[in-house]
């Protein structure tokens, strides 16, 4: 099938794509990368009224740690973020949650924005943000807002960005120093749609206990989550499987209605959230602790 | 459709540039089969899934249906048209023909296209990185192992060099051709 037509504006600014969104409400869609959104009309799953392109402002493609915090455009491309010097370096949580994003020419495309807001259950950057405490910087009609990204995913592809609203930055703040992340994920092939994910961060104290630990998953429930039951059962635990294995089991038990399909039933998620949560804290601490 | 809603889109693909009008949804890789002609690309799922309508886009692979082709305003594009030169093969082109790294040949000219990319980006790929790459293209008749071994022995043939650095061909503006336009 093909889309049904619709009206096109490039924006050449945020300024011109915020008065657009005014002017078109709820009939317009913001197209960044479109990897999602082109799918959806080719399909006729969605029938905008309007496109407003955001991909001509420049402005919002840029990679900038900044102390302790890395700010991340909007329309900076994914496959940007996965070879970024300084988040291959100091964030592998992000560059591998990037780098497993559908396949090169979609990452060539998509954008950490696009990813963020479109709120896929199943996506792999609200994990990301998730465990590093974001915060998703939107523009308006009467200016900026933070939200904090405990409040910004609602449901399924539904956010707290309000229909007028733009978003322009992803502010991740980074590990304390010392600290290993990764992100892990589980498809039915070695590549593709995953069925669940983790994104992890560990950091360990002198005596070789666990201080800080963060957990979020996505694919096993409406929104991706943060798994706090796990990362309560590790904090202040020696770095052992045995700890892995306990934050595995509350993980688990903590999720309240993983979804079930053709592809995995509720249980083998459920299953699934263990095994990544227990995993994915090896890694992590084995990156802390400079193993790897 | 009324003609004020067509869209007036420059584009240069292989080297040539041209104007289009177009509706806004109309998607690049129909732009490119319908009204430039250029059927190489093919259209598989049209979901962005199977690869088979990948084309370069400014040098990076992209599906072009899921891309409109008022989105390729001022772009330069790379179809498998653009590959050979002089009428010699691409390498890899040349190397899918050594390995027979094709049966019917729909999913090839998208095959092509990301091979070329990767070889530019990474000209000593190992076999996980190829087959990582090309993850994103099915085929589903010859299958994988002479597609891979193609693009293998293409990176050998060009000893580590990026595989072709030389660009497009130069762009004659005289020569912009214009189709469709409030058509």
């Amino acid at each position: 099938m093909k889309p049904p037509n619709f009206k096109y504006y490039a924006a050449r600014s945020v300024e011109q794509a915020l008065g657009l969104l005014a002017e078109h409400g709820d009939g317009a869609r913001v197209i960044a990368g479109g990897q999602s959104l082109v799918q959806d009309m080719n399909a006729r799953r969605v029938a905008p009224r309007v496109l407003i392109d955001v991909n001509s402002i420049g402005e919002l493609d840029f990679v900038r740690p900044e102390d302790g915090t890395f700010v991340i455009g909007a329309l900076t491309r994914t496959a940007t973020v996965e070879r970024d010097g300084d988040v291959t370096g100091r964030l592998p949580v992000l560059a591998e949650a990037a780098a497993r994003v559908g396949h090169v020419a979609v990452r060539n495309r998509g954008t950490v924005g696009g990813n963020v807001a479109h709120a896929d259950p199943a996506g792999n950057l609200a994990p990301v943000a998730l465990a590093l405490d974001a915060v998703l910087v939107a523009r308006g009609p009467d200016g900026g807002r933070d939200i904090a990204v405990a409040d910004f995913f609602v449901g399924p592809h539904r956010t707290s960005l309000d229909p007028t609203e733009l978003l322009t930055e992803v502010r991740l703040p980074a590990p304390p120093p010392g600290a290993g992340s990764t992100f892990l994920e589980i498809s039915r092939r070695g590549r593709g749609w995953g069925l669940a994910g983790v994104a992890a961060v560990v950091a360990l104290g002198d005596d070789g206990t666990v201080s800080e630990a963060r957990l979020a998953l996505s694919g096993v429930g409406p929104t991706a989550v943060r798994a706090r039951d796990a990362e309560a059962a590790v904090r202040g635990e020696r770095a052992s499987e045995e700890t892995w294995r306990a934050a595995a089991e509350a993980a688990a038990a903590a999720l309240e209605d993983p979804p079930s399909d053709i592809h995995a039933s509720a249980d083998f998620r459920r299953h699934l959230a263990g095994v990544l949560v227990r995993r994915a804290l090896g890694v992590a601490a084995a990156r802390a602790e400079g193993r790897s | 459709m009324m003609q004020e809603d067509y869209l007036t889109v420059r584009l240069t693909v292989n080297g040539v540039a041209h104007r289009l009008g177009v509706e806004p949804r109309r998607l690049l890789v129909d732009a490119l089969r319908e009204d430039l002609g250029l059927t190489g690309t093919n259209v598989g799922c049209n979901q962005g899934v199977c690869g088979s309508c990948t084309v370069l886009v400014d040098g990076r692979s992209v599906r072009s249906c899921l891309m409109f082709a008022a989105q390729a305003d001022g772009a330069e594009i790379t179809t498998v048209e653009g590959l050979a030169r002089d009428g010699e093969m691409h390498p890899l082109q040349a190397a899918f023909w050594e390995k027979g790294a094709l049966q019917c040949g729909f999913c090839t000219p998208g095959f092509l296209m990301t091979g070329v990319e990767l070889l530019r980006r990474n000209p000593e790929p190992g076999e996980g990185e190829i087959r990582d790459a090309l993850a994103g293209n099915t085929c589903r008749c010859t299958g994988y192992e002479h597609i891979v071994e193609a693009v293998q022995q293409a990176a050998r043939e060009n000893s580590g060099e990026p595989i072709d650095t030389e660009g497009p061909p130069e762009v004659d503006i005289a020569a912009e051709v214009v189709r469709g336009e409030g058509s």
